[in-house]
């Protein structure tokens, strides 16, 4: 069911220099759907995330969650509002167990960890959101594993599970299924499917398999533009859409 | 669980041998004045060290120049102490720690803006601010330094269970100290700032991005590495009955930042081993030949290569977690 836009995105514009890496996109995500958003390398994708989670300020535009803006906000205070967003680059603590890896997260959902003598692996709250996390990306078996002894697919998962700990009410997804195999990226599908009740999705995604099979609303970028915007089957259909881009080979995840 | 979290076996036996050592040792060597002198220092230095290991071993912050707080504190305590008479160790005590959390705040709040080499480089700046203001003061005693002619009085409502100037006293005072620092550093480590600060660490921008406003953070563990290492300073001050700019050197930090190396970053018992390898070495060599700087040296390129993690390493792994690939 379709709600009111969670996450609405007004012109947004970001320059670097001369170039506009992303010049005027306005989209929005809705509860209980996924927006993915696709284009050939350097569209402006992985741009927009990073407006949207704050990790860049935008150069103009605005971004509102809920009706509230937040264009500029530093991006910790996009995570606490409630905006979760995962790297392309796996971006997880290496050094630290799959658990503490979620378990870190979820504590940046006490009111302040500036707690400095109850020991952090008491707080039940936060082991639980930790362990949740784990399970709903079908990790628990690895819990007690450092991230960097995981799989491939695995620290992908780690990815997702640490942004889910935050307890999100947007999910911002970048390239998911980079570097995946067949196997690992189907369950990856059905992990993101799972997470569709719930959350606003805006989900960056080469593989057109899996942007098909998820997406419930499409935005087409090239050259930092919104070329089109609209239902799958409608996008599928649109010429314009077809000589940017699907009708090329895909380049390869 | 993660691995800061874990302290092998074998290291916290050492420190359990090695404080227990400590606590017997004045009363086999209560005539060894020397060696109880240095015992002492060592120990004063253990405790600078552990509070630069706050900021370079879990916070990732290269501070090249914490030996300003060491001195500030030292210069606090001589500013207070009368000639004829002990300053209260309790106000004096508070003022020196008062006095390096506001050095710290202020300075934190400038450098913590920058990172890597940069972050080396404007923390040395503000110290070599700090000690030409210092060396370059009449009042503050200039290149000589100053006497801190009478030790604090410890006094509880007037009842003073013991004096200072007694050498076993006050090494007692900073053998506690060391013990009261390192429990305590090893509450916060554990703490949810703990895990903060060693998550800033690994991946800052991560931690921004999961919600965590890191700067704050930073800033505190700036603080508190401040007052720690001003705790060391006070100490020193009145251990040696003097101050002299060099506390505040660049001389300084880098010996602390050496026992931190040395000893092991990020473990809390590693600055303590540190501490007492650097200072011990330096006792044996000076003794035996005047080219001392050149072995230490040599010394120290030899641990680094052979054991990167520190001699904390020789006791065993510091990190925790199955290693099997999966």
């Amino acid at each position: 069911m379709a709600e009111a836009a969670a996450l609405s995105v007004e012109g947004l514009v970001r320059n670097f220099g001369g170039l506009a890496a992303v010049g005027g996109v306005s989209l929005e995500a809705r509860t209980g759907m996924l927006h993915a958003v696709i284009g050939p390398n350097g569209a402006g994708k992985t741009t927009l995330i990073n407006l949207l989670s704050g990790d860049l300020p935008p150069s103009a535009g605005k971004i509102s969650l809920y009706g509230t803006d937040i264009t500029g906000l530093p991006s910790y205070r996009v995570s606490q509002l409630g905006v979760g967003r995962s790297y392309q680059k796996t971006n997880v603590f290496l050094g630290f167990t799959a658990f503490e890896n979620c378990r870190l997260a979820a504590q940046s959902r006490l009111p302040s960890s500036m707690r400095f003598v109850r020991r952090a692996l008491a707080y039940a709250d936060v082991n639980r959101a930790a362990e949740r996390s784990l399970a709903a990306t079908g990790l628990e078996a690895r819990s007690g594993e450092l991230a960097s002894a995981l799989s491939h697919g695995e620290q992908r998962q780690l990815e997702i599970a640490m942004t889910l700990a935050t307890s999100p009410r947007v999910l911002l997804l970048d390239e998911p299924l980079a570097g995946m195999g067949a196997e690992e990226s189907s369950s990856m599908v059905e992990l993101l499917k799972t997470l569709r009740s719930g959350h606003a999705m805006l989900l960056v995604e080469h593989d057109m398999d899996a942007v098909f099979a998820l997406a419930d609303r499409l935005t087409v970028m090239v050259n930092g533009q919104v070329l089109a915007s609209g239902a799958p089957a409608e996008i599928r259909a649109n010429p314009a859409v077809q000589e940017a881009y699907l009708g090329e080979d895909e380049p390869g995840g | 669980m993660a691995m800061h979290d874990a302290q092998p076996r074998a290291l916290a036996l050492v420190l359990v041998i090695g404080l227990a050592g400590l606590a017997v040792f004045p009363i086999f060597g209560a005539d060894e004045k020397f060696y109880m002198q240095f015992l002492a220092k060592v120990m004063v230095m253990a405790i600078f060290a552990m509070s630069l290991d706050l900021l370079i071993g879990y916070g990732g912050l290269v501070s090249l120049g914490h030996a300003m707080y060491f001195g500030l504190a030292g210069y606090t305590l001589m500013s207070l102490t009368p000639e004829y008479e002990g300053a209260s160790l309790w106000i004096s005590l508070a003022a020196a720690l008062g006095v390096c959390a506001l050095a710290a705040l202020v300075v934190g709040l400038l450098v913590l803006r920058t990172s890597g080499i940069y972050f080396i480089m404007v923390t040395l700046a503000f110290a070599q601010m700090a000690y030409y203001v210092v060396h370059d003061s009449k009042y503050l005693g200039g290149s000589d330094g100053k006497y801190v002619y009478v030790k604090p009085v410890l006094s509880f409502f007037g009842w003073q269970p013991f004096s200072l100037d007694k050498l076993a006293a006050f090494y007692y005072v900073i053998l506690g100290t060391l013990a009261g620092v390192y429990f305590l550093l090893r509450l916060l480590l554990a703490s949810p700032f703990g895990h903060v600060l060693v998550g800033i660490k690994a991946n800052e921008h991560r931690m921004r991005s999961l919600g965590f406003p890191t700067f704050s953070y930073k800033l505190v563990a700036f603080v508190i590495a401040g007052v720690l290492a001003g705790l060391a300073g006070y100490l020193a001050a009145a251990l040696d009955g003097l101050v002299n700019p060099e506390l505040l050197s660049w001389h300084q930090s880098g010996q602390a930042l050496m026992m931190v190396i040395l000893g092991g970053m990020g473990t809390p018992a590693g600055p303590i081993l540190g501490a007492g390898a650097l200072k011990l070495l330096e006792l044996l060599l000076t003794s035996w030949t005047k080219h001392w700087q050149l072995l230490l040296g040599l010394f120290i390129v030899l641990v680094v290569l052979v054991f990167p993690n520190g001699l904390a390493s020789l006791f065993g792994k510091r990190k925790r977690g199955g290693a099997e690939h999966g």
